[in-house]
């Protein structure tokens, strides 16, 4: 049971997403995260699947997920060199002081941006894998996160080669 | 300019609807006004799931695609059990309904339900119609989506001021192009080439035949491919029709309550032609134990069947009826599984059905009578239960089309509707509900659709006054405890006068065929409550979770 990244090219027209996700929810899959938004083409768009399951239940759910007749085409970007990202803000208590300069300092070190300063807490902004963000997480919540905002995990294959296309 | 109404109607009728089965409302109102004066013959049910059941019912009589009507909130829902009927069972039917007007829609305005959010997970694909002039393309996509591929229902769902609002009557093109939308028809040379090898190689080949045979009217080749190498065939409960039952190479059904003889074959097969079939729980039983020795070739139009419960070896993806002629085109004909065949036999020798003749009314004697009496030329529809298990193993169909059934959801009540359904796709040939006393109370209303229509479904009432199969399982499997399963004796006869139907009461076996015969001769609808042994079980029976050929209620293995 690894975690497969999902790349779903879907019609861009109401009710595509809900079609998808309760595809996932009554056949059982439980879905890790799920980012959409429009792509290189003006009228669809791409949701961002990661799911974890073994290899012929993933096959299984890229299967019932080609049958939806507004999916255009469905890739397991697991399977190919990729590059994946995710973006997440964190709130996190940081007083003047000691544990302020703490957070920035360990801010600095993930290459994480601070993007707002309040009395008694910042935010920060962090782009960069799953790993690299819950270890993130792990390390500010001695400060206390007072929010996290994850956008879930998007992905592209490297080099010229695309996952567009017909189906 | 048309209304949306009216390029509706006309839609229908582009798409070769001849008959649309429904129950008017509130936000259909501008429909049904069109259909008033519009050639388009509609049927008036007594209630939205019969109309559901209906379209149904004719689509799998026909080969073509069903249409019913409804209303918006519970016009809709009622369609609800009959369009996941038609799901489960791949049933290409296209369900119109109306909702309220775009302005108020997500308001929970008066009878408003989000029926394509509702029926989404038992539809092919639906559609919310925004827009009048969306009309005529929807409609096109819908008939093409529900009738291609693997066949579904498809539900448009007409908000009262799309089909009030005017629109350019727009030429559509005659083909439908979805770019998510592109079936596999034709299977995969290397895979068809494998599959044939492996027929050639074999020494104990069996096919598994399914529904997809009778949707892709492939029996002629399904037939060609059995005999031409004399390849035994088992059906599945869908499945039944594609081969004649008294086709030497036919073994029947196999699964939980198929024949003995079926379920010892799969078992011991060494290839396993799976065509047009699902490995449903209901025909492998344990899974692991399904086929345990076969080689297994999987031939469906669905690719997400292929892998779904069972690893298979040689997956062909494809249209059945193409993949089957590409397979004759390439094979060699002999009969060369002499000792398989002969051992089959022997197990049918000593493993027959049972039936009993001790001068008590067994539901298997008026099955088997009524069989003998139309011999095969007559469309039998059924409820759900022990009727339908009965029909399915004593009934003798000779042609796909003619055997009519909810296999996948096992709906209560879908036979009755379904009948009515399948009397205007097959107006040629008598129709007969095989009922429960439970199923029939399901949709018992529609007799006065049948009534006031004078159409000629014969009802044949299995009558224990139970919900016989629950109570066999409680017999079985819960101690005769039986919970809820009782119900009190209805005089079904009285019920049909009522409504100016004809009927019957039959308590004796002697009985039984002047019934039939009375049935037949009757030119209108006619009920028979045919008073059988309470406590007849549907046997041989494979209890679930076991193995298939550890039936219980067969005769001892020799």
């Amino acid at each position: 049971m690894k975690p497969h990244t999902l790349s779903v090219l879907v019609e861009n027209k109401p009710g595509v997403l809900s079609r998808v996700t309760g595809l996932f929810s009554r056949r059982g899959f439980n879905i890790e995260s799920l980012a959409v938004g429009t792509c290189e083409e003006p009228d669809m768009s791409r949701i961002t699947i990661v799911l974890i399951g073994d290899d012929a239940k993933v096959e299984q759910v890229m299967k019932q997920l080609h049958k939806l007749i507004d999916v255009i085409k469905v890739s397991d970007l697991t399977e190919n060199e990729r590059v994946e990202r995710e973006l997440a803000l964190i709130k996190v208590n940081a007083e003047p002081g000691t544990s302020r300069a703490e957070v920035m300092q360990i801010a600095s070190i993930f290459r994480a941006q601070i993007i707002d300063v309040g009395a008694k807490s910042v935010i920060l902004q962090i782009i960069g894998d799953t790993e690299k963000i819950d270890a993130l997480e792990k390390l500010l919540r001695q400060y206390g996160v007072r929010e996290l905002v994850r956008t879930g995990r998007i992905g592209i294959l490297r080099g010229s080669k695309t996952v567009s296309g017909s189906k | 300019m048309k209304t949306g109404a009216k390029i509706l109607v006309e839609s229908l009728q582009r798409e070769g609807v001849d008959i649309l089965f429904g129950y008017p409302g509130g936000v259909v109102l501008p429909i049904y006004d069109e259909l008033y004066d519009s050639p388009l013959k509609h049927l008036l049910v007594r209630h939205e799931q019969a109309a559901a059941h209906a379209a149904d019912g004719y689509a799998r009589a026909s080969g073509k695609v069903g249409a019913c009507l409804a209303t918006s909130g519970p016009g809709a829902c009622n369609l609800v059990t009959g369009i996941a009927t038609a799901y489960m069972d791949s049933v290409p039917i296209v369900a119109i309904t109306g909702q309220v007007p775009t302005n108020l829609l997500g308001n929970d305005a008066f009878q408003e339900s989000d029926i394509t959010g509702i029926t989404m997970p038992v539809t092919k694909h639906n559609y919310l119609v925004k827009s009048a002039s969306d009309l005529s393309r929807v409609i096109r996509e819908a008939f093409y989506i529900a009738g291609t591929g693997r066949p579904g229902p498809v539900l448009v769902d007409i908000p009262k001021d799309v089909s009030t609002g005017l629109a350019k009557d727009i030429p559509l093109p005659e083909k439908v192009t979805l770019r998510g939308y592109n079936p596999t028809y034709k299977g995969h040379k290397r895979q068809i080439d494998k599959a044939v090898e492996l027929i050639e190689h074999a020494e104990r080949p069996l096919i598994y035949a399914g529904g997809g045979i009778i949707s892709s009217n492939a029996s002629a080749e399904l037939i060609q491919l059995a005999t031409s190498c004399g390849i035994p065939v088992t059906t599945t409960l869908m499945g039944i029709g594609c081969i004649p039952c008294d086709h030497p190479l036919n073994l029947g059904m196999l699964g939980m309550h198929g024949t003995e003889y079926a379920n010892f074959a799969v078992t011991e097969s060494d290839l396993l032609i799976a065509i047009g079939a699902r490995f449903d729980d209901r025909v492998t039983g344990k899974i692991d134990t399904f086929a345990p020795h076969a080689t297994i070739v999987h031939i469906d139009i669905d690719p997400a069947e292929i892998g779904k419960n069972k690893r298979v070896d040689v997956p062909i993806v494809g249209d059945v009826k193409a993949v089957l002629q590409d397979m004759l085109a390439i094979l060699k004909k002999n009969a060369m599984y002499e000792p398989w065949i002969k051992k089959i036999r022997h197990w049918r020798q000593h493993h027959p059905l049972r039936i009993k003749d001790d001068g008590r009314l067994h539901p298997q004697q008026i099955v088997r009578a009524l069989s003998d009496l139309v011999k095969g030329e007559a469309v039998i529809v059924s409820e759900v239960g022990q009727n339908q298990m009965w029909t399915a193993q004593h009934f003798c169909f000779h042609h796909p089309r003619t055997w009519i059934t909810s296999g996948g959801l096992g709906t209560m009540g879908y036979g009755f509707p379904a009948a009515m359904g399948a009397h205007f796709a097959r107006p040629d040939v008598p129709v007969f509900d095989i009922a429960g006393d439970g199923s029939i109370q399901m949709n018992i209303q529609e007799m006065g659709t049948v009534a006031a229509n004078r159409i000629p479904v014969k009802v044949a009432i299995l009558n224990n006054m139970y919900l016989g199969m629950v109570r066999q399982w409680q017999e079985l499997f819960f101690d005769r405890r039986y919970s809820y399963t009782e119900l009190p004796p209805v005089d079904f006869v009285k019920i049909a006068n009522a409504y100016g139907i004809d009927g019957i009461r039959v308590d004796t076996p002697d009985e039984v065929l002047p019934a039939l015969k009375a049935s037949l001769a009757c030119d209108g609808p006619f009920v028979m409550d045919f008073r059988i042994e309470r406590e007849e079980n549907v046997f041989p029976m494979v209890p679930a979770g076991a193995a298939i050929n550890e039936m219980i209620g067969g005769h001892p293995r020799t």
